[in-house]
């Protein structure tokens, strides 16, 4: 028996930080399982994260709250604070991971005595470095994908002979894999090889078995201290191998494999974990033998197993196991969390059966998909190619007892391509070779593709030899296609309905099909009694009593989802993480769940999102995970009814937390006589058409931005000459300012509109506002229609113009007047009673500061920008530092309490004595193409919070957690517009003076010399300058420089040498303002009196209360 | 939907003892009756391992993963002569397989030998019921009402009642030979009882350097003798240990004079053997996913299972100790003696289907026969 070392008391747990692609809300829900569970284990947990729109941040979830930035330098002033004796380093993604190392090597762990739970360093290192990781797989006789060095391009083809084509080639020792590639051909690979051997310092290339083509297999496992190991679930990749895992299609259970291979690859991954020595989880990638189509030999391999080999090792929970998780009902983070503080497998008990414990391998009865969700709706010039480099921003997942059902119900819940495989690119119509023309290549549309080749008769052997897709997969694909012909062709019988129910069809695209209304065929469905039955994921197929209250849509016999008794409400998720709806509306969600409980009503969530707490099937009464669409919320409402007297009631509908998703679904679920709680429906519509809107607030007497709703571009150039340039331009009904551009001149207008036309259609009216530059200001609020609670008032950093999403803000508005303040409170008191908001609001100000005609200040005019009836995305991080907890309070006033009922009168909350900036992270470095640029639409993909007593670290921290801070010295590369040159010039003289080298583009850098700033170098523009001598982008990528910034002129054309400057400085790494405002604060932030050092390391609620805890370190 | 090869799709039902209907279409053998204990198993891949296991025989078998069929069926994946079940029930039967190995359809598989099928079925909605009401007796049938189906079903035999084991063993001895390079002369022999054996067991003594015999389980303890076994395995196999008083006898003379292995009903023959007692499970275990405790080690692993029956740990005889227990529901699930050299299971060392934790075992007993010697 192994000796077990003491239980730890307190333990350290990293969050992941801000949402970035790669590492999204999962690691939100890791997080708050592992605290919960160390709550449940007695253990104390102290949680560092920079994210504040997380659950795993609130006070009901960690014992101990920081939100400071993840650095080693805070996390040691943490360590020396709290004093933990462990560290859980493996529910904070990679950059949990990462930091864990850090502190070790920085000898941070042993000089406090920490221990590293879970994972140990050398399992780190082994799984993150390749060549330990091939010497351990060597070890324990698992198979890596055969290679070998060559110095000669004989050499290299004699391999490539041995190994057959295509082969992976990789220059010895070059950063990132440069001058690599995959050779298909004997031609590539000569080239190759020389390109390789010439990048190569040393003169050597990796020739390496190429896995292009082969079955992509992932594995969950498990270990505790004891060896026990078990396999939570695995999962096949419809995308083959050579896309990342997370931007690939992914089905749960492996579909294609035998018995024998499923357990070969078992069994591979738990010798694998038991071989890192992981107390904890872990994900394990292989790669299989594709089918003979794919293989291009039909030879059966008698009776040795089939061959595989290990590809990757994540030893920790990741965004597979949050998958996982919600795959099979088994709660992976927790059951890790707890065996991380020392105990085994067989002594936690499965929370799913209760009678059972977390000793055993959940058997799944239905299938699962998942789809990756990708941000090129907002990034229509992005690369659209999938590689390795994962380029989704969130995921969707489906469960049914068929395959097809379960795929087309994940597609209904991305909210993209109309909802349904039927949608077509455009320019597919006019294909006449669709094996070649069709975008098959993996790419975000290949799903459509697959389906639009079958439609088009391509065969399922070809299509599967041309994208590597398993024959199984294309055949399922077909059933669809085929089911897609009888709707078209057949009259629409009782069978005819129920099939095509049973494999996913929606009633939308039943009636597409079918030439009937959509109505039509959700009334055939009641008629015939065709309805969807609710079956439980209970880890076991039924084959134990489970009380798990977690279901899934299917048409069956059985329906095991009885309508709850009592009152009820269902809860709106908010679907997929995209940009511009994030997993702070799953931070509302999951709070509106826990205060219906809090108010004796049964919560009923649904949702489609498998990363999420709210899709934690203990977060509410009961989770229905279904897409958010029109059909998928009826139905569980329809099922949720229950008979009392004479009476049919549904469950009301809280749909104000899940952002737009839920929104959108306010109007049909309204026209379906369900009873929306809170803002009424006809009030969401008023603030959502602009021009009613604009009625409405210009009656109370709130100023707006003049300017009017346009359907032709000759009506919109008469308002814009009307109202003035520069002026927004917008589509009504827009998420998170999608397609939102400003625009300086009546040419740009006339572009702009004629694309908007064409992407949005050319009936929906556009927005034309004059642009207002002046400060921004944004305020959350609950309402009750009679009174409004203001928690606080946030400031951006960046003036009108930038997104607020993208913007930082400042809590509590710094340079507000008294009069601006009081006008901004009136005003949201004025618009939540007016329009009789009920719940959460959001509400955009600008603040212009006018003058009088001889120069002096006069009073300044605050704007109403927008109104947005819903939770926003602010709603955490107001929440947290003003700790008025905002979706509870709306919750309660949504089911008929009054905020002077729970004490709280209209006005503002008093302020905290802290001052809390938010600052946005974005994922640009991972999405090639797209220009980083900020403006009106929204680009970042998560947040950060510094806070701090005062405004200058808690900027600074922001600024470190955003990595948006620049260094200490070095060179800075400076390129503004003519506008802003004269604005820019106190900048440079700061950074001049503080020893840093300013680097200028030409124009800048005449403004820079004229007024006596030594300018250091003087790039030559990308468009006139010959790459490789001396152009901006050779500045940058030679690391001369280590900051950019780049703010564009008015002009809206994407002009290559500012593309082309930005792009360089993602993909170096550093930072790149696109506001001189951003700017600024980031050179006062190194050149002002807040040192980096001088910021303050507390709690949470002690920068709340003013004061430090009395009890810290009380061990 | 019509399954491709077929022209048409015809309504087909299974009834259980209590009445209840369960609807599909028919596959396999169209038209064919079948009546058998209905049991459900948790298994997600396999199937073609399950059909041919003989331990299902006089059993209609209920997948609960509704995907079957999906990777069609091999030359390879067999673990007797023939399909074992009597029948066999899913949601859905891939009729377009995708595996390199796979040479035709699950359903042609059923067709070649005769056994009907019926896809369709809630087999969520069975399980639950199988789970609550226990296991019974049901018919797949094409022909009449259900109201008839149910009287010819309970005119039928009960499972319980049935000699299965005679059913579905060899009628004679053979030897084992395939399997990888020559035997050395002082192998040891094992001699393996068949009460329903999966090829597996074979297959992983073979590979075990082991020669192997298999014997009926009818064959006399002096017959066996005489092929100077090394140790002797009882194998897994179907029905009621109860009935088998032959087999039961012949375990007891072998007990304590060489090294005995039992697996499945084999463990609960040797425990009848010494003396202890068994008992029917409600709905039993069959499933890849069932957690057992090796009570020596304290180490857990996921096993195999297949077994409607278990020992019942009160009243085993001194010296008889239980070794392993099922997490689940902490039945017996293994026993040893503290003087025989005696090992058993109730779950299934020889997995395939099912996880390869427990081919350990194997060296295990190969280990008691070297300390014998």
């Amino acid at each position: 028996m192994t000796t077990v070392p003491d239980r730890p008391s307190r333990v350290l747990v990293l969050g992941s930080g801000p949402i970035v692609i790669g590492q999204a809300a999962e690691f939100d829900y890791a997080g708050t399982q592992a605290c919960r569970a160390l709550r449940e284990e007695g253990v104390t947990s102290i949680l560092v994260n920079s994210n504040p729109a997380t659950i795993m941040t609130d006070h009901e979830i960690a014992d101990v709250v920081y939100i400071e930035p993840l650095t080693v330098e805070a996390v040691t002033r943490v360590i020396e604070r709290e004093r933990p004796d462990g560290l859980l380093p493996t529910l904070g993604g990679q950059t949990g991971l990462n930091l864990a190392v850090d502190l070790s090597e920085a000898g941070v762990l042993d000089k406090y005595n920490v221990r590293l739970l879970g994972t140990p360093l050398d399992a780190i290192r082994t799984a993150e470095d390749r060549n330990l990781f091939r010497q351990m797989l060597d070890e324990i006789g698992e198979p890596v994908p055969e290679n070998e060095v060559v110095t000669t391009v004989e050499d290299a083809r004699r391999v490539a002979e041995r190994l057959g084509l295509p082969v992976v080639i990789r220059p010895a020792y070059t950063l990132g894999g440069t001058g690599g590639g995959i050779a298909y051909t004997p031609e590539q690979l000569d080239e190759q090889v020389r390109t390789g051997l010439s990048y190569s310092p040393i003169g050597q290339v990796l020739v390496e078995r190429s896995l292009i083509g082969w079955k992509e297999i992932e594995y969950e496992v498990m270990r505790d201290g004891a060896d026990t190991t078990i396999t939570v679930c695995n999962m096949e990749n419809l995308d083959a191998m050579g896309v990342h895992t997370g931007d690939s299609i992914v089905v749960a259970p492996s579909q294609t494999l035998t018995d024998k291979e499923y357990q070969m690859l078992r069994s591979a991954s738990l010798k694998i974990i038991s071989a890192l020595g992981i107390e904890g989880g872990c994900n394990v990638q292989l790669a299989l033998e594709p089918h003979p189509t794919i293989a291009g030999n039909g030879q059966n391999a008698g009776y040795s197993e089939s061959p595989y080999y290990v590809i990757e090792v994540n030893p920790r929970v990741s965004r597979s196991s949050a998958l996982a998780s919600k795959a099979t009902g088994y709660p992976i983070a927790r059951v890790a969390a707890k065996i991380a503080v020392g105990k085994r497998l067989d002594e936690i008990p499965n929370a799913v059966t209760q009678v059972t414990t977390a000793a055993f391998e959940p058997a799944l009865d239905y299938c699962v998909a998942k789809i990756p969700r990708w941000p090129f709706d907002k990034f229509p010039s992005g690369d659209r190619s999938l590689g390795t480099q994962m380029k989704a921003t969130g995921e969707v997942m489906a469960i049914d007892r068929s395959f097809e059902a379960a795929l087309q119900k994940a597609v209904r819940s991305l909210e993209v391509a109309g909802d349904s495989l039927l949608w077509e690119h455009g320019s597919w119509s006019a294909i006449s070779d669709p094996l070649e023309e069709l975008p098959l290549h993996p790419n975000d549309q290949r799903l459509w593709a697959l389906m639009a080749a079958l439609r088009r008769g391509v065969s399922l052997d070809d299509l599967s030899v041309k994208t590597g897709v398993d024959p199984w997969f294309l055949y399922k694909l077909n059933a669809i296609v085929g089911m897609e012909n009888r709707l078209l062709a057949e009259p629409l019988t009782p069978r005819l309905l129920r099939d095509a129910k049973r494999i996913g069809f929606s009633d939308t695209q039943i009636s597409t099909l079918a030439d009937r209304l959509p109505e039509q065929v959700h009334e055939l469905r009641q008629e015939w009694d065709i309805r969807p039955v609710y079956k439980m994921v209970d880890t076991c197929a039924a084959e134990f009593e489970a009380a798990t209250p977690y279901f899934y849509s299917t048409y069956e016999e059985e329906n095991e989802a009885l309508p709850l008794e009592g009152r009820s409400a269902v809860v709106i998720g908010s679907g997929p993480i995209r940009i511009g709806q994030g997993i702070e509306f799953d931070y509302c969600s999951v709070h509106a769940a826990w205060a219906l409980q809090d108010e004796g009503a049964a919560s009923i969530i649904i949702n489609s999102n498998p990363e999420t707490v709210s899709t934690d099937f203990d977060t509410s009464n009961r989770l229905y995970f279904e897409p958010l669409d029109e059909e998928g919320v009826a139905c569980v409402l329809e099922n949720e009814r229950v008979t009392q007297g004479e009476q049919e009631l549904f469950p009301r509908t809280a749909a104000q937390f899940g952002g737009q998703t839920a929104i959108n679904l306010i109007s049909p679920l309204s026209r379906r006589a369900f009873t929306i709680l809170g803002t009424q429906p006809a009030t969401v519509d008023q603030a959502e058409d602009r021009q009613r809107f604009d009625e409405f607030v210009t009656t109370l007497g709130i100023p707006r931005p003049p300017g009017a709703g346009v359907t032709s571009i000759e009506e919109g150039l008469a308002v814009a000459n009307s109202v003035g340039y520069p002026i927004v331009v917008r589509p009504s009904f827009v998420l998170g300012g999608r397609a939102m551009e400003i625009v300086h001149t009546p040419a740009e207008f006339t572009r702009y509109v004629m694309a908007a036309m064409e992407e949005v259609g050319d009936n929906r009216p556009i927005q034309v506002d004059k642009f207002l530059e002046g400060m921004e200001v944004e305020v959350d609020a609950v309402s009750d229609g009679e009174d409004v609670l203001i928690p606080g008032i946030m400031e951006h950093i960046e003036r009108a113009g930038v997104h607020s999403g993208d913007s930082m803000a400042v809590y509590p508005a710094p340079s507000l007047s008294e009069d601006d303040e009081r006008q901004i409170v009136d005003y949201t008191i004025q618009l939540g009673r007016a329009f009789g908001i009920i719940g959460l609001m959001n509400i955009q100000f600008v603040v212009v500061h006018n003058e009088n005609q001889d120069g002096t200040p006069a009073p300044s005019t605050v704007y109403v920008l927008e109104v947005n009836v819903r939770s926003s995305r602010t709603v955490p991080f107001i929440s947290k530092v003003t700790e008025v907890p905002m979706v509870s309070l709306a919750t309660r006033v949504i089911m008929g309490r009054t905020l002077k009922e729970m004490g709280h009168e209209s006005g503002l909350w008093p302020k905290k004595p802290l001052v809390a900036v938010k600052a946005p992270v974005s994922s640009m470095a991972k999405l090639m193409g797209v220009d980083t640029y900020l403006g009106p639409e929204m680009k970042s993909t998560g947040e950060v919070m510094g806070i701090d007593t005062s405004l200058a670290p808690a900027l600074t921290k922001a600024l470190q957690a955003a990595r948006l801070m620049l260094p200490h010295s070095g060179g800075i590369l400076i390129s503004v517009s003519d506008r802003e040159k004269a604005e820019v010039v106190p900048i440079a003289r700061r950074l001049a003076a503080h020893g840093y080298e300013v680097y200028a583009t030409e124009g800048t850098a005449t403004i820079l010399r004229a007024v006596g700033i030594e300018v250091a170098g003087v790039p030559a523009k990308v468009s006139e300058g010959t790459e490789g001598e001396g152009t901006t982008t050779d500045l940058i990528r030679d690391g001369r420089v280590h900051a950019v910034v780049n703010t564009m002129s008015g002009n809206r054309v994407p002009l290559r040498d500012g593309f082309e400057i930005r792009r360089a400085a993602t993909e170096q790494g550093i930072p790149c303002y696109t506001s001189l405002d951003t700017f600024r604060v980031a050179v006062d932030s190194v050149t002002g009196g807040a040192e980096a050092g001088e910021y303050s390391i507390m709690r949470l609620d002690e920068y709340v209360n003013g004061r430090p805890a009395d009890d810290i370190r009380a061990s | 939907m019509t399954l491709i090869g077929r022209t048409e799709e015809r309504e087909a039902f299974l009834v259980l003892e209590d009445g209840s209907v369960h609807r599909g279409y028919a596959f396999g053998e169209v038209g064919a009756e079948a009546i058998g204990e209905v049991v459900f198993n948790t298994s997600m891949v396999g199937y073609q391992e399950m059909l041919t296991d003989p331990s299902y025989g006089g059993q209609i078998l209920v997948p609960t993963y509704p995907l079957q069929g999906n990777y069609g069926i091999n030359d390879r994946d067999v673990e007797s002569s023939r399909i074992q079940v009597r029948g066999f029930v899913v949601r859905e039967a891939c009729d377009l397989p995708s595996n390199r190995l796979s040479t035709r359809t699950l359903d042609d598989f059923l067709r070649d030998e005769g056994v009907p099928g019926i896809y369709g079925v809630d087999t969520r909605a069975l399980t639950r019921r199988i789970r609550m009401a226990g296991v019974m007796m049901g018919i797949i049938t094409t022909e009449g009402s259900p109201e008839e189906a149910l009287t010819r079903l309970r005119e039928a035999p009960d499972y319980g009642s049935l000699d299965l084991v005679s059913e579905v063993i060899t009628a004679s001895p053979y030897e084992w030979t395939e399997g990888p390079g020559e035997l050395p002369p002082d192998a040891p022999h094992i001699v393996v009882m068949d009460e329903g054996l999966k090829y597996n067991i074979l297959r992983l003594l073979r590979r075990r350097g082991c020669a192997v015999t298999v014997v009926p389980s009818s064959t006399s303890f002096d017959d066996v003798m005489a092929l100077r076994p090394s140790g002797v395995l009882l194998s897994p196999g179907p029905g009621d240990p109860a009935l088998l008083e032959g087999v039961v006898q012949t375990a007891g003379g072998l007990l304590g004079r060489l090294p005995v292995m039992g697996i499945c009903l084999g463990h609960q023959v040797v425990a009848r053997a010494l003396g202890g007692q068994t008992y029917k499970l409600k709905f039993g275990h069959r499933g890849g996913n069932h957690p057992v405790k090796d009570l020596a080690t304290d180490l857990v692993t996921i096993t195999a299972q297949n077994h409607g029956y278990a020992v019942d740990p009160d009243g085993l005889p001194t010296g008889l100790d239980v070794s392993h227990i099922n997490l689940n529901d902490n039945t017996v699930e293994g026993l040893t003696h503290r003087e025989m050299p005696l090992l058993t299971i109730q779950y299934h060392s020889e997995a395939s289907p099912g996880p390869l934790d427990n081919e350990y075992l194997f060296d295990r007993f190969l280990d008691l026969i070297r300390e014998y010697r």
